[in-house]
């Protein structure tokens, strides 16, 4: 079975969606350029998802990245709703009277985000009224908390997961007289999803990360090379502190059974994620939440199967690590990915192949014979082989994508194999969750000039 | 094949590069060359200063001063032969297409071989002789072509076969070659090394020379060269040369009043490697393999070699200045598709090692040919640039016309290819530059065939009614930036794209002119010829006449509304210009030129005419649509539109007369057609050019109207004999050359120019005469087609050479026009050539190496001629005499 170089093309270029930013929006200009983003899937359905949108009652411009896991129902919901609590989080109090006598009244709203979405990434149009009322209740407390205080962006980001997450969980556990919501909402709570967030205002970089999803500075040294600074910390089994962190949370005769094989209780991958009510909800709950549930939940081995060694939930949270970090002029780009890409790249090779795609080819190291013994065979078979290259570079007209032919394609010279790439591409659907993970990536562009007079600003 | 023409780095000087070496021999080479060192200071006036000491201005100044002109400066921003000059240095090779080029490099190569004698300086002159390879047909023919043309010349020249091409090179991969051209005769010298023994020529000969001095601007006054400022002080002069290569566009825009010189720079990459294990000899030929876009040659035991690349990179369109071409960047990746054709035709050269990859700038002219003369606005601002990468081969050459130029006022051969004049402002935007040197560069190993056209730089001037005629199918071609037609393509009829349309064979277009030429013959075609040059003269009293006649050799004191042709001819009764004249008033003239003519008939007017208020000179070019209405029919079209009488009687052949063609009013229209077919052209103000055009649309439906372009026109005019300022006539041909003695009243009363010339040739004959060739058994569908320059043999031996060909499609043969000598047997010299040496011949015209039977006629068929009026009044009166 054989893929024809534009067949691969079709395939790889699928789901790419690029979005480039009006230079001046009528308030500020943007120290974002815009941003490509594509997906891969490796599960069907996909279980990865994707978001961007523009705060429109404040400034600035979020992305994220979303890896479900169990299906694709948490990855989605997280992905239609997250960034309206981190915006409602973000509003004034003015603001937020303001809507919630819109509402009130029955006055048109005012749009609070404008979504950037590929094609194929919905919004379920049957769960809109459930979330809507959900994400009402959140301002209406927030209106009557009134802190008066402005508000700080890490702590919206952190009490937007938060409270999606509390959510997510509170409509299970009610339920809803419709069936079909009311069985998407157990879907949705006993699935689960990571979530790598960035909000970009001016210089300002915030990113918020649940999970093993990863965010990813791209920087330009002085001598036009690229270096990867790390925004994110991944939560999972490899990472120290977050063990540390879980061990800390239980009892201590738990230790042994608490991380085993990697895993969080021995099942999960993630150690912070939204949804999956079965690390979180205590066994009581679980078994009547089941038992009162559809029968489709009812016959589902997985959502009656308690994890082992579970006594003192809850075993597992929603609240992100956010990262703050002052944007300065030699950062080139953020790369945020879900965990399929980072197991095939390194992140400094993502820097390299992202920097020199953006920075065009000609950027490519200039070769110099110098002093050098070179014959004129020896040259000419270096050449073609930066040519190919090049050739696969002018392929792509999205980083996303052009990031995706590497990941998925590349040899052990890191150059795109096409052979391979085919290969990989037209795997059966059963077998290319063995070789491959879902692949998402948003690689979002910075203004470097818009940047350096933020800097000369302050 | 445009481009073997190379340059090579002195074997020393590349050296130069080392900054510790170059400090240390600069003093050292200055008494070498007997420059004077600094800081003898600058004299305060000379008169002659050029600037630039690469080949050309050391070229220019040793011609200068062997022709006596000793007050000479030559000033030198860095040191000689530091520029393009030091860095890329070369192969001299006699192979271009264009004759008078062919001459210079002809020129150069000998002037080379005996300079290292007379100079002493070592100018590594090596004669290795060069080989232009062919991997296609098509590229064989175009090597035949050029091959037919230096053979007549006395150029060893041969077409060989591949296992030739081996013998000569044992290194080339022969596998996939067709054949090649050999010139034995082509040569390698150092060219930096030739450019210092010009100038210690020179400077032996009494010329100055100033290193190290920069030129900031030049000072015009009254419109001729006062001086020029340096960096070390002012020099007055009358004459300045600017020859400073690719600095010479801003240069010229540094005065006051710019003088345009259309060229720009693009990068020029070559390789040097080290020896080969058993060293290559020096002389092994050069070799070009234009299809692989690479030339070769041999270089201290290894190999030198470059090409013109499909992608050229063009730089310093924002005009940075330096004082010399420092080591640009190399670029690897760039120069890969040459590298690859390199090891195709020279697989043994694989484990050969590389020493560097020089890049080094060269300048580009928008038309590939060099760029020379005096500025059309500055007397005395004379230019020697643009040289397009053959800088060594052209330079000994075109440094000899310029100096001629300057001395006597015009050079030994017809430059007017290369003239600045034949450019204007409207070709020095930097953008079109940019844009048009990135298709020359790659054109140097383009083929050529006929007819091709520049791709780029194009849609620049066009007639207001461009969009409907290219709505109607409208194929284009330009001249001076003006979009005109070449032909209609008739809906549903597709033709072939460019680049499979290159043919040296019968064109996809054949038929189409066919029935645009039938259409002229039997109804009525409109064809747009607003592109050309448009003059008014006029005065208060009668200077306009006065000066005209001086200034034409035909009577112009005819009644108003006639229409003259006549030649505006230089001192030796040359054709400068020809054209078409109808006095509009007693004092008023309106002039009809070809389109090319609108700077330099302008500067010629300007330097001719008296300087007096009352005589105005306009170019009305712009202001005026002209459509011309060729056939029988055309009459009826125009007094339908008039409701005036057009017949002959009303409306006679050579007139002129304001008119209104439908609504619109003040049409000039003239009763020629520039094709010997009666009709009309309109002259009509822009802005009735979209009424007008429609009216005569509508009107000429029931005549059977169609558009035509300037193919077809080609075709009338040449099976008519009609002869073409710019292609068959120059500035060396005569009117009693060509059979024109009816349009020179030599008894008009008054002196004019040129009259003592033409006086001279009545008394004692022509030793060129221009002839019409029908060919005999040349198979339009089978043979390979004329074109121009082919030679023309009589009895076997050469005569002269072609300068324009046509197919006829009412003689349904090929008409070639060209000029017959008549060279002694013996002494090769010169002779009369009467009617009777003319008549009494068995002719041969030669395309590309096969030689095709001609017929040779001093008139045109009078059959040709549908309609006649008056005898003596038909446009081509004179000629009737068959």
């Amino acid at each position: 079975f054989y893929l024809t170089p534009p067949q691969v093309n079709s395939i790889l270029k699928a789901n790419e969606y690029s979005f480039k930013v009006p230079e001046f929006d009528g308030k500020n200009v943007s120290s974002v350029l815009g941003f490509d983003s594509n997906q891969l899937p490796a599960n069907a359905p996909i279980e990865d998802r994707r978001s961007a949108a523009t705060c429109l009652q404040t400034r600035g411009m979020l992305l994220g990245v979303f890896d479900g896991h169990a299906g694709c129902a948490c990855a989605q919901a997280v992905s239609e709703r997250l960034f309206y609590y981190i915006a409602v989080s973000l509003l004034p109090h003015e603001t937020l009277l303001e809507i919630e006598n819109a509402v009130e009244s029955g006055r048109a709203l005012l749009p609070i985000l404008q979504w950037h979405k590929h094609p194929n990434d919905y919004f379920s149009k049957e769960a809109s009224k459930l979330y809507f009322n959900s994400l009402r209740t959140y301002w209406q407390e927030l209106i009557d908390l009134n802190s008066g205080e402005t508000t700080d962006v890490r702590e919206a980001l952190i009490n937007a997961f938060k409270r999606l997450d509390n959510d997510i969980s509170l409509e299970a556990q009610v339920g809803d007289p419709n069936s079909f919501l009311n069985y998407l909402v157990l879907r949705v709570a006993f699935s689960g999803a990571t979530a790598c967030v960035a909000h970009v205002d001016g210089v300002d970089l915030h990113i918020a990360n649940t999970g093993d999803s990863r965010a990813m500075l791209g920087v330009q040294e002085e001598d036009g090379s690229w270096s990867a600074v790390n925004l994110s910390y991944d939560h999972n089994a490899q990472n120290e502190r977050e063990v540390e962190r879980v061990k800390m949370e239980h009892p201590k005769s738990e230790e042994k059974s608490l991380v085993k094989q990697d895993r969080l209780l021995g099942l999960l991958m993630p150690f912070r994620a939204f949804g999956d009510v079965k690390f979180k909800w205590s066994i009581e709950l679980q078994k009547r939440v089941v038992e009162s549930g559809p029968d489709q939940l009812n016959d589902n081995e997985y959502t009656k199967f308690i994890p082992p060694n579970y006594h003192t939930p809850p075993y597992l949270t929603a609240e992100p690590e956010v990262i703050h970090h002052k944007l300065r002029p030699q950062d080139k780009f953020l790369v945020l990915a879900t965990d399929g890409l980072w197991e095939t790249m390194h992140r400094q090779d993502v820097a390299r192949i992202v920097g020199e795609y953006l920075t065009g080819v000609h950027h490519q190291q200039p070769i110099a014979v110098g002093g050098y013994k070179v014959t004129l065979g020896q040259m000419h078979g270096l050449l073609t082989e930066r040519r190919a290259r090049i050739s696969s570079v002018f392929e792509d007209q999205n980083a996303a994508t052009h990031l995706i032919r590497h990941a998925v394609g590349n040899n052990e010279f890191g150059t795109v194999d096409h052979e391979r790439l085919s290969k990989m591409l037209s795997l059966p659907e059963e077998l290319a969750r063995m070789y491959r993970d879902d692949i998402t990536i948003t690689v979002v562009q910075f203004n470097s000039h818009v940047i350096g007079a933020y800097q000369n600003e302050e | 094949v445009a481009g073997m023409f190379l340059r090579l780095l002195s074997d020393i000087q590349w050296r130069a590069a080392h900054p510790k070496w170059r400090r240390m021999t600069s003093s050292q080479r200055s008494t070498s060359t007997t420059a004077e060192p600094h800081p003898v200071s600058l004299p305060a006036q000379a008169q002659v200063v050029i600037c630039g000491g690469g080949i050309t201005g050391t070229s220019v100044a040793y011609h200068l001063s062997k022709m006596g002109w000793k007050d000479v400066v030559l000033l030198e921003q860095g040191r000689l032969a530091a520029g393009t000059t030091r860095f890329c240095a070369g192969i001299v090779s006699t192979a271009r297409p264009v004759s008078i080029e062919l001459k210079m490099a002809h020129y150069s190569n000998k002037l080379y071989q005996q300079l290292e004698q007379e100079t002493g300086v070592q100018t590594g002159y090596m004669k290795t002789g060069s080989i232009s390879l062919a991997q296609t047909q098509d590229r064989l023919i175009s090597l035949k072509r050029i091959a037919s043309s230096l053979n007549v010349m006395g150029i060893p020249c041969e077409i060989i076969s591949p296992k030739e091409v081996l013998q000569l090179h044992p290194l080339i991969n022969i596998h996939d070659l067709v054949g090649a051209m050999y010139m034995p005769e082509d040569a390698l010298v150092s060219s930096a090394n030739v450019s210092l023994a010009l100038a210690t020529a020179a400077s032996r000969n009494g010329v100055q020379i100033h290193e190290r001095t920069s030129v900031s601007h030049v000072t015009i006054q009254k419109g001729r060269v006062t001086g020029v400022e340096t960096d070390r002080g002012r020099i007055q002069c009358e004459y300045f040369i600017n020859c400073a290569g690719q600095w010479a566009y801003e240069l010229g825009h540094s005065g006051e009043e710019p003088v345009h010189i259309p060229l720009h720079a693009c990068e020029h990459f070559y390789l040097l490697t080290h020896p080969l294990q058993e060293p290559l000899s020096s002389s092994l030929p050069t070799v070009v393999d234009p299809d692989g876009r690479i030339y070769i040659r041999s270089w201290q035991g290894g190999i030198l070699s470059g090409g013109f690349e499909k992608n050229p990179k063009p730089l310093f369109t924002e005009g940075r200045n330096q004082l010399e071409i420092q080591n640009l960047q190399e670029d690897w990746d760039h120069f890969g598709p040459l590298l690859s054709a390199l090891l195709r035709r020279m697989p043994g050269l694989e484990a050969l090692q590389i020493m560097q990859l020089v890049n080094c700038p060269e300048s580009f002219t928008p038309d590939m040919r060099c760029i020379m003369g005096e500025s059309p606005t500055a007397r005395g601002y004379f230019v020697l640039a643009g040289m397009n990468s053959a800088g060594i081969s052209y330079g000994g050459g075109a440094g000899k016309y310029l100096a001629e130029w300057i001395v006597n006022g015009y050079p030994s051969e017809n430059v007017w290819p290369l003239d600045l004049k034949r450019f204007g402002t409207l070709q020095s935007s930097r953008t079109f530059l940019r844009h048009r040197v990135m298709e020359v560069m790659p054109l140097m190993y383009d083929l050529k065939v006929p007819r091709w056209d520049f791709q780029t730089g194009r849609q620049l001037r066009t007639s207001p009614l461009y969009d409907r005629l290219d709505a109607q199918g409208a194929r284009w071609m330009e001249k001076h930036g003006f979009e005109r037609v070449k032909y209609f393509v008739p809906p549903g009829n597709d033709l072939l794209d460019l680049d499979h349309s290159k043919t040296f064979y019968k064109p996809d277009w054949f038929d189409i002119v066919g029935s645009e030429v039938k259409c002229c013959k039997e109804a009525v075609c409109v064809i747009d010829m607003s592109s050309f040059t448009k003059f008014e003269i006029s005065s208060t009293g009668d200077q306009a006449l006065e000066s005209l006649q001086y200034l034409f050799s035909n009577d112009l004191d005819v009644p108003v509304g006639h229409v003259v042709h006549t030649g505006m001819l230089n001192e030796k009764g040359g054709y400068e210009n020809d054209c078409s004249i109808a006095r509009l008033s007693k004092r008023s003239f309106f002039m009809i030129s070809p389109t090319d003519q609108q700077v330099h008939c302008w500067a010629w007017l300007k330097n001719h005419l008296p300087d007096d208020s009352n005589l105005v000179l306009e170019d009305v070019t712009w202001k005026y649509t002209a459509l011309n209405l060729i056939g029988p029919r055309a009459v009826d079209v125009l007094s339908e539109l008039s409701y005036a009488p057009m017949t002959a009687e009303h409306f006679p052949s050579l007139f002129c007369k304001e008119m209104s063609v439908g609504y619109a009013n003040g049409i000039r229209v003239m009763s020629i057609t520039h094709t010997g077919e009666p009709g009309f052209v309109l002259y009509i103000p822009i802005e009735y050019a979209l009424h007008v055009y429609n009216e005569v649309m509508n009107m000429g439906q029931k005549y059977g109207i169609r558009n035509a372009g300037y193919y077809a026109l080609r075709s009338l005019r040449i099976e008519k004999f009609f002869a073409f300022w710019g292609q068959d006539l120059d500035a060396f041909t005569t009117p009693m050359e060509c059979g024109r003695e009816f349009q020179v009243k030599l008894d008009k009363g008054m002196e004019f120019l040129g009259q003592e010339a033409l006086l001279e040739q009545k008394q004692n004959g022509v030793y060129k005469r221009f002839t019409m060739f029908i060919l005999e058994d040349h198979d339009t569908d089978m043979d390979l087609w004329p074109w121009w320059g082919e030679p023309i043999f009589r009895n076997g031996r050469y005569v002269g050479k072609t300068t324009s060909s046509a197919y006829s499609y009412t003689l349904e043969r090929h008409v070639c026009l060209g000029f017959v000598h008549h060279f002694d047997e013996k002494t090769g010299e010169e002779l009369v050539v009467t009617t009777d040496f003319i008549n009494q011949g068995e002719y041969e015209i030669e395309i590309a190496g096969q030689r095709f039977q001609a017929k040779a006629k001093l008139y045109p068929f009078s059959s040709l001629f549908t309609q006649r009026r008056r005898k003596d009044e038909v446009e081509l009166s004179g000629y009737q005499r068959e």
